[in-house]
């Protein structure tokens, strides 16, 4: 199916999907929260799939989508916001799919990180540069 | 540039590589001096499927001169690859005679002395009668407008682009993509596209606030032609909100979307597509990058970034075609499309020489209706230029650096900032400047010229941005235009290197002192994304400087030190 921000909110009214969990401690860097998810664990590259504009037409809310297949969480990061835990998906045992999308605010270019725990208790990643512009001069 | 190797490691029939180099062979007719329209658009019918292609016509219903750029340079993975190669090498990559028409039409040099023996090119009336030649060959030929088309005059301006569509639904294209008129206003534009009696397409116009495909746009469209079933997809230009004023059209959201792109090219394929055509305004490095991502294209008509190319150029199996812009050239493409797939090709890119090729006449008294009733308003003489005016080129142009010094003078500013937009035919030395002309280089929906103060720092921020725009190594990451112009600043730029860290040596100019980062300057400007942008407007700043002036005269810029190629 293909996942809408209407479908997802659909999704989210059933309780068991896209519950964006904001993290209390807010100091805490991007890899120390990587390492607080994962417990360590390698993390792989196949199973995750994040999709964000190369460029930001806002960078006050930038819409984004994660995708993985039989994940039982999803954790968003922005790397270069002040504070850059998103939001940790969590998908039960009955969610129809594992995807969920958002608008997220970025303070400037930087990396947006999803990290998805595998049914298997693995963990995969995948990275986006977004670009916030002042923009300008198109031809 | 694709080789004659690249064409036997396709696999294609061995017709299309007979068919691939038409091009050399009007470089011989140039040299024998005996250019006729014949010979322009002679062409043997091919395969079963024709496609002609128009793109970045900027509203140029009339011949005009354009003179190709010197400077265009490539970075990442295509540095010193088409169309980032100019001037002689242009030439010597192609086989293209000097001072022949190719020379003329493709490249800089002598671009002068060449103007003056080959005359204007371009012409909608002209454009129509390349069409209606490629129609009588093939009367089921596909017309693919790539957009920009609503944009860049004095009576598109009034009209708010309907001269453009007038005179365009009479040439009857099939499809149209879109950049340049989403800044008519997004009521305007739902208007007018509302109206089209043919196909507005775009996979990436989205709707803003739902981030789903919009209705209006849909992303493609079936054709039957010549037996076989093709598949049109649209690509507008995926950086309009961040490259021109968002607020125009909040409504609609862009970007790549190359996850999309593929899921539609699937979606028509599964639908018995034997033929995936890609109307785009991607730009020419982002098509080529789109090329290697997305599977199953078979033909990208690239517009956005102005290249003309004489041949294909070839990816994986997909073939990208260049088309120029401001209504210099047609291109047709001819295509074997048998068995569910193209088995080839043969391609030519189609000069308009305003002197050679017959205007038609219908069309011809179509656009002459369109500028009558500003006949008195276009024609007026503001004055006399003794420079080649022209603006196509990385860093400045002529032009710009004319626009610059009447910002600095009329606005009375330290420093001037002018957007580095592709548009804009040239003017030769000798000749008058109407205020047509002067239109033709300023137009747009928002051309209030500010005057404001910024620190060097910003200035330093703001020339830093654009670079990236320009010189990111990953093209998805550009946005198509040019390094924005700046007057009364000079500075250096090492492409080498990463955002933040490119730009060095601000110079005021006027003092020679270098910039400082917590100082403030008046700068002016135009085109400014922002809402609430206040000021004259640019074309009649344009206007009093030159009228002042009698005679323009402008001298080489020097201001710019470039490093890193």
């Amino acid at each position: 199916m293909e996942l809408t921000r209407r479908n997802a909110m659909i999704l989210g009214a059933g309780a068991i999907v896209a519950s964006g969990l904001p993290l209390a401690v807010a100091a805490a860097s991007g890899d120390e929260q990587i390492a607080a998810f994962t417990g360590g664990a390698e993390i792989g590259t196949e199973g995750v799939t994040l999709t964000a504009p190369e460029i930001a037409e806002n960078g006050n809310t930038v819409p984004i989508e994660v995708s993985a297949p039989g994940a039982t969480a999803i954790m968003v990061l922005a790397l270069g916001n002040p504070t850059p835990p998103v939001a940790t998906f969590n998908f039960g045992p009955l969610a129809a799919t594992q995807a969920a999308s958002t608008r997220i605010r970025l303070a400037g270019t930087q990396d947006v990180v999803a990290i998805a725990k595998l049914a298997d208790g693995s963990f995969v990643r995948a990275t986006s540069t977004v670009k916030v512009t002042i923009g300008g001069c198109g031809g | 540039m694709i080789s004659r190797r690249d064409f036997l490691q396709t696999g294609m029939a061995a017709s299309a590589i007979l068919g691939a180099s038409s091009f050399g062979q009007w470089g011989r007719l140039a040299a024998q001096q005996t250019l006729t329209q014949d010979q322009l658009t002679q062409f043997d019918t091919f395969g079963n499927v024709s496609l002609i292609h128009v793109t970045d016509i900027h509203a140029q219903l009339k011949p005009i001169y354009f003179r190709e750029p010197s400077i265009n340079i490539g970075v990442g993975a295509n540095k010193g690859l088409v169309p980032h190669v100019t001037g002689a090498d242009f030439r010597r990559l192609y086989g293209i005679d000097d001072g022949s028409p190719a020379h003329y039409a493709l490249s800089s040099g002598d671009f002068t002395a060449l103007a003056q023996g080959y005359g204007r090119v371009g012409g909608l009336d002209r454009v129509a009668t390349v069409i209606n030649q490629i129609r009588a060959d093939r009367p089921d030929a596909l017309l693919l407008d790539g957009g920009d088309t609503w944009h860049g005059s004095y009576t598109c301006y009034h009209t708010e682009g309907q001269d453009m569509v007038n005179v365009m639904n009479a040439l009857k294209p099939d499809a149209m993509t879109f950049h340049w008129e989403f800044t008519l206003g997004s009521d305007r534009v739902n208007e007018l596209v509302e109206g089209l009696p043919f196909a507005a397409l775009g996979q990436n116009i989205f709707d803003a606030e739902w981030d789903e495909p919009a209705e209006l746009f849909p992303p493609y469209k079936f054709f039957e032609r010549g037996g076989a079933k093709i598949a049109v997809i649209g690509q507008a230009f995926p950086y309009m909100p961040i490259a021109n004023p968002g607020w125009m059209f909040p409504e609609y959201a862009f970007g790549i979307r190359d996850e999309h792109m593929q899921e539609m090219v699937d979606e028509v394929r599964s639908q018995g597509a034997e033929l995936v055509v890609l109307l785009s305004h991607n730009g020419f490095d982002v098509d080529k990058k789109m090329a290697g991502k997305v599977t199953g294209i078979d033909v990208i008509l690239s517009g956005h970034t102005h290249d003309a190319l004489p041949e294909p150029v070839l990816v994986g199996e997909t073939i990208i075609i260049a088309s120029g812009s401001n209504g210099k050239f047609v291109s047709r493409v001819d295509l074997d499309v048998r068995d569910g797939r193209m088995m080839g090709f043969r391609h030519k890119l189609i000069p308009i020489f305003s002197d050679v090729i017959a205007p038609d006449p219908e069309v011809t008294a179509l656009i002459d209706a369109q500028r009558a009733p500003y006949m008195d308003q276009l024609s007026e003489v503001i004055g006399q230029t003794d420079s080649l005016l022209y603006r196509r080129g990385n860093f400045n142009g002529t032009w710009d650096d004319l626009i610059c010094d009447a910002l600095l003078s009329e606005r009375e500013a330290d420093i001037a900032l002018s957007p580095g937009v592709r548009w804009g035919p040239s003017l030769l030395p000798g000749q008058d400047i109407t205020r047509e002309d002067i239109w033709n280089v300023t137009s747009m929906s928002y051309g209030e010229a500010y005057r404001t103060e910024m620190t060097g720092e910003f200035l330093h921020v703001v020339l830093e941005d654009v670079g990236d725009n320009l010189f990111n190594p990953d093209p998805y990451y550009q946005q198509g235009g040019d390094m924005v112009r700046t007057g009364g600043l000079g500075y250096r730029i090492d492409i080498s290197k990463p955002q933040g860290s490119r730009i060095t040596d601000l110079t005021l100019l006027k003092t020679g002192e270098a910039i400082d980062p917590a100082k403030n300057y008046v700068v002016a400007g135009w085109a400014s994304v922002n809402e609430g942008t206040e000021g004259p407007m640019i074309w009649d700043v344009v206007e009093n400087h030159i009228a002042k002036q009698g005679t323009v005269t402008v001298t080489p810029n020097t201001s710019v030190t470039v490093t890193g190629l």
